[in-house]
């Protein structure tokens, strides 16, 4: 194991997080400011609550959640799209390192990123509304799972996209959609049952379903069966890791 | 001499089908600094990034140091730094900073000491804080040297090293080639001007189409193929050559004012001192006379062009 390449990709990332601060902590931090403003403050006030809860209270887990799917994606795929885009990926390529090792460096730096992002909007959410976490060793389970999991897919995206554009489309066009539609802002409960059904067809309903047990113990799916889909996830993303490495697909031209 | 790179019947054909890479044999000894010529396209970068690990090939193996290059990338690739051709750098990170990473990246424990000597030896040494962003293309590819020198490498690949590069920086830059040399490092160089091949290999090796067609040592290749040129300068015109010296094969040139006859140097003789006491005879007076050497721009050129 070249723990010493491992840390020196580690490293470089973390380095260019501090180098693009307003981008990578400040701006997650302000947008998700304006959502409570909008939601919790001037549209949650004429909802009394949910499941008990109150409206404020109830959007802090899917919150937290948006912004750890979306950057931990950015992170990742921006990581290692770079070094493609440049060219400095044949100092990657031509170094003793595995694979594994590669993903290690990258993945984890990303996943590290998004982690402290998490909690610093939590943080944030603090000073809006109360917060209770029933679970905090839960809910930093599922924290941890979801920002491995999805900087992973973000790993896959930034080696498939052969531009900016790609690079941008599956955050846009699919992560936000599911995303917003995956019960950030409501209970899947309170959707009609035909809309019900579908939903329950989008994976990132059982995240932030099992996320937001950890704080309140409602969730619209078992904890069982969150954890279940989140690994699950989590295995397609490293079979597909597994496989780009073993064929050198858009890496070993 | 013993090799320290072992190329083996080796092919690469890409995806579109195109073959770069047709059943290469080479081997590079220990210590030596080999050139490898050849035009555009003719597959010298594709066979570099197959042995440094940026291409898989499609057939036949190489091993570096005795690991092959494929189960024991690890050990084959921490002998080797690459300097590609092209100028791929970390805009913005310092020039220490990305020189250090690529330490790092090779497994190796931190020594500045090291980075230090690396960064003055290229002149780069006052510009260790500056963005890469900042400095010139030529600094640019001293840093990428600096990279590949950072990990203590034992072999060097040198990929068009001096393209677009003044012929000040040139000089330093053989210097530092030299230098590695002398330390034990083996260097394989590309490069399109061949001056520069014939001052700094010890050997070379001719690539065309995807096949190695010739590798020789640098004074062998010139004696073999290096034909030397006589020309006579005549005191005054003739309008053909005589009979008596048709066993030279000489040419008439310059409007019959000139001479030429081609030579070999291996030869066990030249065949000079009989043409000069021969043109006496046939009463042929010479003005002057100069001899040239083909230079290893010409044996190349013949070789790629030849059918």
């Amino acid at each position: 194991m070249n723990f010493r390449a491992v840390g020196a990709i580690y490293r470089f990332e973390m380095a260019r997080t501090w180098r693009t601060l307003l981008q990578s902590i400040v701006s997650p931090v302000v947008s998700t400011s304006l959502y409570f403003v909008v939601f919790g403050a001037a549209i949650g006030s004429r909802i009394t609550s949910v499941e008990g809860v109150s409206y404020g209270t109830f959007i802090v887990p899917g919150l937290v959640m948006l912004s750890v799917l979306t950057q931990s994606i950015a992170n990742a795929s921006f990581g290692i799209y770079f070094p493609k885009f440049v060219g400095t990926i044949y100092e990657l390529l031509s170094a003793p390192i595995s694979y594994f090792e590669i993903v290690l460096g990258y993945v984890g730096a990303a996943a590290t990123k998004s982690i402290v992002l998490g909690l610093i909007i939590l943080a944030t959410a603090g000073l809006f509304v109360p917060l209770q976490i029933h679970h905090p060793v839960w809910m930093l389970t599922f924290l941890v799972l979801t920002a491995v999991t999805f900087s992973l897919f973000g790993f896959i995206i930034g080696i498939w996209a052969d531009g900016f554009e790609k690079l941008q489309m599956i955050p846009m066009l699919v992560v936000t959609p599911l995303t917003f539609l995956g019960g950030s802002f409501y209970s899947v409960n309170m959707l009609p049952s035909g809309w019900r059904t579908i939903t329950l067809l989008n994976p990132v309903v059982y995240l932030i379903s099992g996320f937001r047990w950890s704080f309140y113990e409602i969730a619209d799916v078992s904890v069982g069966l969150s954890l279940g889909i989140t690994f699950g996830f989590l295995a397609v993303c490293m079979i597909t890791v597994w496989w780009i490495f073993k064929t050198g697909y858009r890496l070993k031209n | 001499m013993s090799s320290i790179i072992s190329v083996a019947n080796l092919s690469k054909t890409y995806g579109s089908g195109f073959k770069a890479l047709n059943g290469i044999n080479l081997d590079i000894h220990r210590g030596e600094i080999f050139a490898l010529l050849g035009p555009n396209g003719a597959g010298k970068t594709t066979l570099i990034s197959i042995i440094c690990g940026i291409a898989n090939p499609t057939g036949g193996s190489v091993s570096v140091d005795g690991h092959d290059i494929i189960q024991s990338y690890r050990a084959a690739r921490s002998l080797i730094g690459l300097v590609p051709q092209e100028l791929h750098t970390d805009a913005f990170e310092t020039v220490w900073a990305t020189t250090s990473f690529s330490r790092g990246l090779f497994g190796k424990p931190k020594n500045p000491a090291h980075i230090e000597k690396v960064l003055r030896d290229l002149s780069l040494w006052d510009k260790k804080d500056s963005k890469i962003v900042t400095l010139s293309g030529g600094m640019k590819r001293r840093v990428m040297i600096a990279k590949a020198l950072s990990h203590e490498p034992q072999i060097l690949f040198l990929d068009e090293p001096t393209a677009g590069v003044d012929v000040e920086l040139r000089k330093g830059m053989w210097e530092v080639v030299r230098t590695l040399q002398a330390s034990g490092v083996t260097i394989i160089l590309t490069t399109h001007y061949i001056e520069e091949a014939e001052q700094m290999a010890d050997r070379i090796g001719v690539i065309n189409k995807g096949e190695i067609i010739l590798v020789e040592d640098k004074a062998g290749l010139m004696q073999k193929l290096g034909k030397k040129q006589l020309k006579l300068h005549l005191h005054g015109k003739i309008e053909a050559i005589p009979p008596s010296l048709a066993a030279y094969n000489l040419e008439l040139s310059d409007q019959g004012c000139e001479l030429v006859y081609d030579y070999d140097t291996k030869g066990e003789r030249t065949g000079i001192t009989s043409l000069l006491s021969d043109l006496r005879d046939a009463g042929i007076r010479i003005s002057d006379l100069d001899t040239s050497q083909s230079t290893l721009e010409d044996i190349f050129v013949s070789l790629v062009r030849a059918p």
